[in-house]
């Protein structure tokens, strides 16, 4: 299969997530411009930075006059969730040449590490193409973020409400169809159950510190299943003949 | 704020953002993960996206809402009962988006 095909697969497996995002990106260019930032910081900040989380609350600090430091390391918590997909993938990425694994890093979201990482579990991504397929789903993820935001920024009202639509539910049923597959062993039911639980009850937290607590809680429940479980090696095979 | 300030918060968030995803890949040729990490690795996918999704499903406004008219927590329920019961992520999507759309909009129109 050529590159073309492999980042076209890439692509097409974030449709859902892309519609999804189109609000948000919308929504950041238009809230930036209403706070009276100049249309260049936005723009600049969607290309450079590309995290749409932190660049919300990086907003919110930001009309609250939070000195710099506090933005940032507001950022380097919110995007510490980061760090988990990338030990996850360290080792699909350790024979590329160093500049594809500094785009890829770069590229490192939710939605492409949860539209790539089961197409290696399935052997539609692997040594060979994976980064290609990750790129088709990075650069379309890129460009909808980007264009989107200047979007947002020429004009507020462009659409008047579209974030009220509820078109980020597609990502919803996106990551619901990812995870189901998974749910063929004990382990993930007891991780699912137990990061749902954790990121209600941590809501209130701060900067997304919830979601990374319960995102840990949920791994270190799972592995703890699967340690005292005896069919280790089981749950490997199912996941396996699930994804298939 | 002044330019040097939007500069240099820019360059700043940057700077965390790109540094918590490469600094694993920017090693990732001498890193040998212990086998119990790869084993607990396994279970990221399920635990953060569960984590990303359950309050934007439960708590639509920032407040639990487990009531029927939460098309959300409808949308969630039928795309999770297809998932599981066929494990094909494209009608487990289109499912779960029709279910929220029609408990969302079906009943004003």
């Amino acid at each position: 299969m050529n590159t073309m095909q492999d980042m076209r697969r890439g692509a097409v497996a974030s449709i859902p997530m892309i519609i999804g995002g189109i609000p948000f990106g919308l929504l950041f260019g238009s809230l930036a411009s209403s706070y009276g930032l100049s249309p260049w910081f936005a723009v600049a900040m969607s290309a450079v930075v590309f995290a749409g989380s932190a660049q919300f609350v990086a907003l919110g600090l930001i009309a609250l006059h939070a000195p710099i430091w506090v933005i940032v390391s507001t950022t380097f918590i919110v995007n510490l969730r980061h760090l988990l997909y990338a030990a996850d993938l360290v080792k699909f990425v350790k024979h590329l040449p160093m500049p594809m694994r500094v785009i890829m890093g770069f590229g490192l979201i939710d939605e492409t590490y949860a539209a790539v990482r089961p197409m290696y579990e399935v052997g539609a991504a692997d040594e060979k193409n994976g980064h290609k397929v990750y790129l088709g789903s990075f650069l379309s993820f890129y460009v909808m973020w980007n264009v989107t935001t200047i979007l947002g920024v020429l004009s507020g009202e462009l659409i008047p409400g579209m974030s009220e639509w509820g078109l980020e539910f597609a990502m919803v049923a996106t990551f619901i169809g990812i995870i189901t597959p998974y749910l063929k062993h004990r382990a993930f039911w007891l991780c699912l159950l137990s990061a749902g639980v954790s990121s209600i009850l941590l809501s209130g937290l701060p900067n997304n510190l919830g979601l990374l607590v319960s995102a840990v809680i949920g791994v270190v429940m799972g592995f703890v299943s699967d340690s005292s479980s005896k069919t280790i090696s089981d749950s490997d095979d199912s996941i396996q003949e699930v994804s298939k | 704020m002044t330019v040097w300030q939007s500069v240099l918060i820019i360059i700043g968030m940057f700077a965390v953002t790109f540094g918590v995803r490469f600094v694993l890949f920017a090693r990732a040729d001498k890193v040998v993960m212990p086998a119990f990490i790869e084993r607990a690795l396994k279970f990221v996918p399920v635990a953060v996206l569960t984590a990303i999704i359950t309050p934007m499903i439960l708590m639509p406004n920032q407040h639990m809402d487990l009531s029927l008219s939460n098309p959300c927590l409808l949308g969630a329920f039928a795309a999770f009962i297809v998932g599981i019961w066929r494990q094909q992520q494209l009608l487990t999507i289109l499912v779960g988006v029709l279910v929220f759309f029609v408990a969302k909009y079906g009943f004003s129109l």
